[in-house]
Parts: structure tokens; sequence; C-alpha cells
């Protein structure tokens, strides 16, 4: 099996590269659309700006290989940045998203005494018995740094759920595709058991 | 719940973890990376390293103790210490660093912190602050720098308000005066801090037991402390510090690994 890592100049891939390192899995970073539609399955991390973000994968085609690789049904996961551009649309310069996911990404409100971004770990609350939290304790912490996060424009296509002033969405599932706005690859010991879940994770077998 | 976070912070020098008190000698304690990965093991929420190396020539050193720290721990690091480039936060975020840290060279080049931003994002920047007590400044406190030894003419309320402007994600605030001593932080300054700015503030300096924690995250109204002496040399663990932190009431990360 092998992993394919979107490089789309979107922050650094180096902690999601030394992580799958470390679980041992065959993988290729790349931002060649070819290449990446390749593998088996495919992870799309990313920090930083969504609208240049968006500029960038539509410069390279990533943003058609992205929506190819989630129709043709491999698993996909998201991470952070890479979870909010899946959906429409994105508060942060107001940039239009992949739309592979209905719903929008918006700013934690200012003036409210709340630290923006929320930086740090932060329990999460997920769907029970999902395989992508096999082995994790519900309200297990994982670690977050953003200053956007996901609004699903249906409850069923919410995953997990945190709480920062008021609850929020903290992660997407829809068919074939997971995404999650904290980062597994700096969630220790349980952010692996994560990333470990989605190598296995066959989206066809109800749980 | 957001919770809080304990911090570790490791000074390293030609490759050696190494403590020094009031920054007069230093005496190494350790491989970096061997000690961070037991912190790791006993549930860290994140580290921080300094290069105290003198010379840049053995700067290749400290990035390779930096490369070997990302490939074995997973929880966020921040690196610090001879940062005085857009180029030289580069070399430290590919080789896995999380955060860089800034101190000096902002007091010197406060547009490194702007650079810095723009370039890898605000949560990518941390400035690293010295504060003393100062009655002559206008917060009571004066920024200095070079490792406390070198006063500037910064006020550090105003200093850290200019440095959120500018970009900075963070600010771990070190007191000069509490430094070393372990008698506790000191709270005046971080909860003054804490409140003017709207990002996290790191408590540093005078940590020797749990209470100290707890009193800085609470009534220092501080996101995060940390802390060096009192694990390095083995009077307390990660885990006890934690289960003083959660018996106080903090929200803390207490289950860190599968069963």
């Amino acid at each position: 099996m092998k992993v394919g890592v979107v490089d789309y100049d979107a922050g650094n891939l180096k902690s999601v590269q030394t992580a799958l390192a470390y679980l041992g899995v065959d993988q290729v970073v790349s931002s060649n659309p070819e290449e990446l539609l390749a593998a088996d399955r495919l992870v799309f991390p990313g920090v930083g700006d969504a609208s240049s973000a968006m500029r960038v994968l539509r410069s390279r085609g990533l943003d058609a290989m992205i929506r190819e690789f989630v129709s043709r049904g491999d698993p996909v996961l998201g991470i952070c940045l890479g979870s909010q551009i899946v959906l429409e649309r994105s508060e942060e310069g107001n940039a239009d998203c992949l739309g592979i996911v209905p719903g929008v990404s918006v700013r934690f409100p200012q003036g409210t005494g709340l630290k923006v971004p929320h930086m740090g770990w932060n329990q999460v609350s997920f769907r029970k018995g999902h395989p992508l939290f096999r082995g994790i304790p519900q309200g297990t912490s994982f670690y977050f740094v953003h200053s956007y996060y996901t609004q699903p424009s249906r409850a069923d296509l919410v995953l997990c759920e945190s709480e920062y002033g008021e609850k929020f969405c903290c992660g997407l599932l829809a068919g074939n595709l997971a995404a999650t706005q904290f980062h597994p690859e700096k969630s220790g010991e349980y952010g692996l058991k994560l990333l470990s879940n989605f190598l296995y994770w066959d989206p066809e077998r109800t749980y | 719940m957001l919770e809080k976070r304990l911090v570790v912070c490791l000074d390293v020098r030609d490759g050696k973890t190494t403590k020094g008190i009031k920054f007069q000698g230093n005496v190494d304690i350790g491989d970096p990376v061997e000690m961070a990965r037991l912190y790791y093991e006993q549930g860290v929420d994140e580290l921080v390293f300094y290069d105290i190396t003198a010379s840049s020539e053995r700067r290749g050193i400290f990035i390779d103790v930096v490369e070997r720290v990302a490939a074995q721990i997973f929880v966020p690091f921040c690196v610090g210490g001879g940062i005085g480039s857009v180029e030289d936060m580069r070399a430290v975020l590919l080789a896995g660093a999380e955060k860089i840290s800034v101190n000096s060279q902002a007091v010197l080049n406060p547009e490194i912190i702007n650079a810095g931003a723009a370039a890898f994002g605000a949560q990518c920047i941390v400035l690293g602050m010295d504060a003393a007590g100062d009655p002559d400044m206008k917060s009571g406190y004066r920024v200095v720098i070079n490792g406390g030894r070198t006063p500037t003419d910064k006020d550090a309320l105003e200093w850290a308000l200019e440095a959120e402007r500018r970009g900075a994600g963070e600010i771990v605030l070190n007191s000069i005066d509490a430094d070393g001593t372990q008698d506790g932080y000191e709270i005046p300054l971080t909860r003054m801090i804490s409140e003017a700015v709207g990002i996290p503030v790191v408590a540093s300096g005078g940590a020797g037991k749990p209470e100290h924690l707890a009193e800085v995250l609470s009534e220092g109204k501080a996101d995060a402390a940390l802390v060096a002496s009192m694990v390095h040399y083995g009077s307390y663990s990660i885990a006890e510090i934690k289960q003083h932190l959660d018996a106080a009431g903090l929200p803390v990360r207490l289950t860190y690994r599968p069963e």
C-alpha cells in the first residue's frame, strides 16, 4: 500500500512525513497529480491561508486530482487546512474552496476573550465506534492550532467535535473522505493511533 | 475544553542539554533527544529547545538534534536561539520544528516577526521575552536581552503588544528575576501580559514545585507553564505535575497513551 501526501507549499509537511515513516508506511510526497493518483490512499495536510492554498492547488491541477481521488472511492484524510478547504468556501480571504463537502469555514469570534488562534490540546468527542477512532478513548485530547473551523451544512457530516467557547465541528466525514482540524501527527500516541487507523480504514464497511 | 499545557525546556549546547543558573555557568545534563523522548513518553504537551551554542559553525550539530527529535517525538516543539533571519527559521522548520522562537534578535530587528509570520504563518512565530522588574518602566518591567545581561529601552507590556501586532502567535514570557530561583513564577508580570494580549502566553522562570505551576496557570492566567530543572533533575515527573494540576481543578491532558 502506498500513501500519497499532497505537497502544495502550505506549511510544513515534515511532521506528517515523519509520522507516516514512523508507522512504517510507503509514502510518496508530491505535487504531481499523476504520481498522487497512483497512490492507494491520500493524506491532504496543510497549514496557512485558504485562498493562497487554493491558488496553488488550482495552478498545479491538484484540485481536480483530489476530487478524482475522492470520487473513485479510495480513502482520503484531510488535516487542518486540508479539512477546511474540502468545503465549499472559507471566510478566510473569502476563498472558493474544493466544494467536495457542503459547508463553510468560519473564524472563531473575536473580542469574546477567547485567544485566537485556538492553540493547544483540546478534548475531542467522536462518533461512537467509528473505525478511525478505534482504540482511542472518548474525550482524548488532540493538538490544535487554527483560527478558522469547519461548519458543514449537515449534522451527518460531523465526525467529531470539540469545545472552544462553544462546541465546534473538528472533523468531517463524507463517505471515503475524512478530515480532522487537529493534527494527529502532533497528537502523541493517540494521534499516531488515528493515523494508523486511517491506514486500515475501509470506508465501505459499515461499523 | 482547551487544556493548560505543560512545556519542558531544554537548553542545548554543542548537542548536549545544559543547565545554568541565572545564565552563569552551565553544566551538561544529558542527551537532548533521549531526554525529549522520555518526557514524550511521560505525556509532555510540548517541548522547547534553545540553541545556546556560542559559535555559528557548530549550528549543524543543533539542526541534527532537531531532526532526530522530529523523527521520534510526536508532540509540537519549538526551537529558539540564534535565529536572525527567515532563512534560519526555514532551516529549523524543515528539520521538523513546529514553531520558532525569536528573542534578542526580535528586539534588535522587530521586522523579523513580520517577515516570519508572513512566510510561515503567525502560529509558527513565538516571541521569547526576558523581562526584569524595573520601577522606571511604565508597566514595571523592562525587556532585557542576551540572556538577561543587556537591558533595553523597551517596556515589557508594550513590547508584548507590539509583537502581537507584528504577527507573533505566542509569547514565552521569562522572568529574569525568578529564573533559576525555583521559588515560583512571577505572577503579576505573567497576569499583566496574559490579560493584555490575545495570543497564548507561556510562563517561564522560577518553577520549583507543582504548586508554582498551578498558581501561574490560575492566578497568573498563563495558557501554559514551562519547566526545566524541576524535571531534569528528577525531582518531579511529568505525571506528578499533571496530577497535581488536575487535583487543583485545572484542565490538563492526563490520557496520553493507549493501554
